[in-house]
């Protein structure tokens, strides 16, 4: 049994995902009948034009939304709600202004009911492991965009989640921050071993972080298509491979 | 990775002797001094100067001086301790009535839209109904005595003090309660730990408008039916020509006002220290 859940964890299933929303009294279908398996371990870019449900997906995932059919399963059972196997990077930081680095990272466990202690022993690893070290008794204010950022990777992984939901995280930095955030990403996925779902609009970065590349379409009529990155780590942006399949990912866009 | 430092003091800055340095630094607080009190010292020199030389009319603008030593007669003679003391009573009670009341009801207010909803027409229709237009209707339903000046002070104190948290409650940044619910965030904690901490800089905001509304409130229900307190004593010492003894009193209300504030100003500081860390 524990063999069993151990290799099982942090898998995804959708089974006939559907969503649509009401806009100006017209409904509008996001998410039609999707279906996908998402493995344990494995890293999942999500990409594709604005409005066509990427972010809608994610989250459905996180449990942030229903869905209007189908259902989401986590280790081959069915989720509702938000849970303790997941956890969220948002596109900006949402830090809690008058709590320290280490309030803000120790937050999601202290609010999970566990010590003060207990949550900022848990809470410096993180924040270690992101690092931040010295930093811990600053304010967010007093951080630049890549470290606050920095700060809500800490929180999403002091809750240890199995499923890492990340919604563009890093799409509000500079190219160059953004760059050597990718690469601690990786290194952070590699040491946690978590499975992550990351929505992106740079296909670069899908390239870079994720095992499969998942397009999504608008309108949600065509199915999504799914791209394997078959390139081995460390990944290096201008190796030929690279850069053929991201010319192939911008065919799919129908950019060249 | 993209370290940056929060501290980057500039390196290898000259060396001073020490006399020197601290002669710059008291030329500099001399300066920054000059710069913030220059123009009310300036006034209050003109007034000196100019109810002395006959400049303005000395009865009615009485030299400094003159004003100072009424001061400071009629602290010393504790003639001005019993009306500091119940004009103290009397604003300090309706304060605290208004924030007992105030801002429990405004969080309440600021949680739940149906509440809102139900009592903002009445509560801003109160609102616009002027504290000293009910003053009569308060004497006549509590009488000439305590209860009726301090109700009226309590009545307009109230609004600010909930209007402010009502609205500190529903500008809390959504995004944030949404991140504290993918924690699994009770309503209870959610409150407890992101909306409240994120109301108190506009719970502030009204407190200190309060404070400046109590002042006034007393002063103006002190004026019209009161027989102690420092508004009934700028009516009183107006009415027997002591003018000395009016400003003294104008002197020790504006001091009033100032000392709430500074106080509000600095338990603000405290609370809020995450809100000015860079500024």
């Amino acid at each position: 049994m524990s063999v069993a859940q151990q290799t099982r964890r942090g898998e995804v299933t959708l089974r006939d995902l559907s969503k649509s929303f009401r806009l100006n009294g017209q409904p509008l279908q996001v998410l039609r009948n999707l279906s996908l398996d998402v493995r344990s371990g494995e890293v999942l870019a999500i990409v594709g034009p604005s409005g066509c449900g990427k972010t809608t997906l994610l989250r459905v995932l996180a449990g942030l939304e229903q869905p209007d059919r189908g259902e989401v399963l986590i280790d081959g059972h069915a989720v509702q709600g938000v849970g303790t196997e997941r956890a969220i990077i948002f596109q900006e930081p949402r830090l809690l202004p008058w709590l320290t680095v280490l309030g803000n990272v120790s937050f999601g466990l202290q609010v999970r009911g566990k010590s003060a202690a207990e949550a900022e022993a848990r809470a410096r690893h993180c924040i270690r492991l992101v690092g931040l070290a010295d930093f811990e008794d600053a304010y967010p204010r007093q951080l630049s965009g890549g470290m606050a950022q920095r700060v809500g990777i800490a929180r999403a992984l002091t809750v240890q989640p199995e499923i890492l939901l990340l919604d563009e995280p890093l799409g509000a930095l500079d190219a160059m921050t953004k760059q050597a955030m990718q690469e601690e990403l990786t290194r952070i996925w590699r040491e946690e071993q978590v499975t992550m779902i990351l929505v992106t609009h740079d296909l670069e970065e899908a390239i870079f972080l994720a095992d499969r590349v998942m397009v999504m379409q608008k309108g949600g009529t065509t199915p999504p298509r799914l791209i394997d990155v078959d390139l081995p780590r460390p990944r290096d942006r201008s190796e030929d491979r690279f850069v053929a399949l991201r010319r192939r990912l911008m065919q799919e866009f129908g950019l060249h | 990775m993209t370290f940056q430092s929060l501290d980057s003091s500039p390196v290898g800055s000259v060396e001073v002797p020490p006399g020197v340095a601290l002669l710059r630094r008291g030329m500099g607080a001399a300066r920054s001094g000059l710069r913030r009190y220059g123009l009310l010292a300036a006034f209050l020199a003109l007034w000196q100067i100019g109810s002395t030389q006959g400049w303005i009319n000395a009865t009615v603008f009485p030299p400094l001086d003159a004003i100072l030593s009424a001061l400071w007669e009629g602290l010393t003679g504790g003639a001005l301790l019993d009306d500091i003391a119940i004009s103290l009573q009397r604003s300090g009670l309706a304060f605290a009535a208004a924030v007992a009341v105030g801002i429990p009801l405004g969080l309440f207010m600021g949680q739940i839209r149906a509440v809102e909803q139900a009592l903002d027409p009445i509560l801003q229709f109160f609102r616009q109904t002027s504290a000293l237009a009910l003053y009569p209707v308060f004497i006549l339903l509590l009488g000439l005595g305590e209860a009726s000046k301090v109700f009226v002070i309590f009545w307009a104190t109230l609004f600010p003090i909930l209007l402010a948290t009502t609205g500190g409650v529903k500008d809390v940044d959504r995004k944030l309660i949404e991140m504290a619910a993918t924690f699994g965030a009770s309503r209870t904690t959610i409150f407890r730990r992101v909306v409240l901490p994120a109301s108190v800089p506009s719970i502030f905001v009204g407190l200190r408008l309060s404070a400046t509304t109590a002042l006034l409130l007393l002063i103006a229900a002190e004026m019209i039916g009161a027989n102690k307190g420092l508004g009934f004593q700028v009516m009183n010492a107006q009415y027997n020509f002591q003018i000395p003894q009016m400003f003294a009193a104008i002197l020790l209300l504006a001091a009033l006002g100032l000392a709430a504030n500074a106080l509000l100003v600095t338990l603000q500081r405290r609370l809020c220290r995450w809100a000015d860390l860079t500024r």
